[in-house]
């Protein structure tokens, strides 16, 4: 027996399956797992679908936080399952599909309404100025870069909209993640889209609809700090607010 | 929540605070000596002591360690410490309450 | 999409929040003192009048007061969503409308100060 055969434990992991062509409902199965100690809870996934039910579907690529595919719910944590190490979680765990969003089967959720709002809040450089002549290069110090950095380091998980207490009571709630990437691009030096991004986000469902609790960024694997962002955009609009009441039609 | 439920607390002293000046500005000087009798029961002081814990903590301190990620700072390429920030909030609470307490002539 | 009428109202809130934090517990503090029998020696009928008489002391006692009821409203208004009350356009208006009075009464006390 090899030194990794006889460090295991066996963990009794409960997945919640469901598919849509024959259950009514989702429902669990409780699945024996003997685990290695360096295990995430993803290998142990992987074991179920290789060796115990290759039924079972759910999203993964990268195994190393970077793709963000993988984001479940760990005895009702959203975590990425490439993240969560079973040597910190009990005998028992509960495997479940990411919080507020509708399952498509077992562990897949459907991700559209995010991604519209993804393409709604225009979260790509907007530029007025026209384009300079082909010779010249947009520049950036490393002082501007550091203003967005950490919003750059999104991976869209959507971990943070299964965290988010709001997004549970408000579906049409932009939410956090989308909101944290229109803040990168409304700091990016290079970017002259402000003021249109805060138009969007000051709208009804946007940046007002959060109650500033914190739990997206509490989960959020990155590190991106979305209720930072948020907070900031909530300053920037109502100062574009004041302006605009103050100075109608002026565009920023 | 605890945080969100200290708004019930701010519009009970704004509503006293009211009281309190209207009872300074009745024509009858006698509503003030009442106004301040009145607070002095024990009551009123456990309820008053109450209120000052629950609300610094639940709404001053986590407001102040809040108040970076809504207004960071950086200075050319270098970022202000979160901590500073806080500190900063902590120092200006306590020139605001020591000058309170000077315009109320505790000092 | 423009931005809406909300962002007036969080504005009020945010301004309404750090002064609270700011001043509420030197404010509460004095109602310690007083309910405590050591009632600070300038707040005497006079002391107070002087001080909401006096134009910065009537700017002073606005602005903590009307902030912080717009404040109160407003988080009122959140809790009460989060609370799962889905009537949040009657809700606000109901809430808007107390501190509308309250903002009313507090400038009519301050301006008849003296």
């Amino acid at each position: 027996m090899s030194q990794a055969e006889l460090r295991t434990r066996t963990l009794e992991i409960e997945v919640m399956r469901y598919d849509p062509e024959q259950d009514k409902e989702p429902h669990f199965r409780t699945y024996s797992v003997p685990c290695q100690e360096d295990w995430a809870i993803l290998d142990a996934l992987n074991y179920i679908k290789e060796n115990l039910d290759s039924t079972l579907s759910y999203r993964w690529s990268c195994h190393m936080m970077v793709c963000g595919s993988c984001g479940m719910m760990i005895n009702g944590e959203p975590s990425l399952t490439c993240k969560v190490f079973v040597r910190d979680l009990p005998d028992n765990v509960r495997v479940e599909p990411l919080a507020n969003f509708p399952i498509e089967r077992d562990l897949v959720v459907v991700l559209d309404d995010v991604m519209g709002k993804l393409q709604n809040a225009q979260t790509y450089i907007i530029r007025q100025d026209p384009p300079p002549a082909d010779d010249v290069e947009y520049k950036q110090s490393p002082a501007e870069l550091m203003k967005f950095k950490q919003y750059t380091m999104c991976i869209n998980c959507m971990v943070c909209y299964a965290a988010c207490p709001q997004y549970n009571l408000d579906p049409e709630f932009t939410g956090p993640a989308v909101m944290a990437l229109a803040h990168r691009y409304n700091l990016d030096s290079r970017d002259q889209g402000r003021s249109e991004r805060l138009d969007i986000l000051g709208d009804h469902d946007g940046v007002w609809n959060c109650s500033f609790v914190g739990a997206c960024s509490e989960v959020c694997p990155k590190h991106v700090d979305p209720a930072a962002a948020i907070q900031q955009m909530k300053i920037e609009a109502s100062g574009q607010w004041v302006l605009q009441k103050l100075l109608p039609g002026r565009k920023s | 929540m605890l945080r969100e439920l200290t708004c019930l607390l701010v519009a009970f002293y704004c509503v006293l605070t009211m009281i309190a000046l209207a009872a300074a500005m009745d024509a009858d000087p006698q509503r003030w000596s009442e106004f301040i009798l009145g607070q002095q029961k024990p009551a009123w002081l456990v309820f008053h002591v109450f209120a000052l814990v629950f609300f610094t903590v639940y709404q001053t301190i986590a407001w102040f360690r809040l108040a970076p990620k809504a207004m960071p700072l950086q200075l050319g390429d270098k970022v202000v410490a979160p901590g500073t920030i806080v500190a900063a909030h902590y120092v200006a609470w306590g020139v605001v309450s020591l000058v309170t307490l000077w315009i109320a002539g505790v000092f | 999409m423009a931005i809406a009428k909300k962002a007036f109202v969080w504005a009020l809130f945010a301004a309404g929040g750090t002064v609270t934090a700011f001043v509420f517990p030197v404010l509460i503090l004095l109602f310690v003192l007083v309910s405590a029998g050591m009632v600070p020696e300038n707040m005497t009928r006079e002391g107070v009048l002087m001080f909401a008489g006096y134009w910065f002391g009537k700017l002073v006692l606005f602005a903590v007061l009307v902030l912080s009821l717009w404040h109160a409203a407003h988080r009122m208004r959140v809790v009460c969503h989060d609370f799962g009350i889905r009537a949040d356009a009657g809700v606000a208006r109901i809430l808007y409308l107390l501190a509308t009075i309250a903002t009313v009464i507090t400038a009519y006390l301050l301006i008849r100060a003296s």
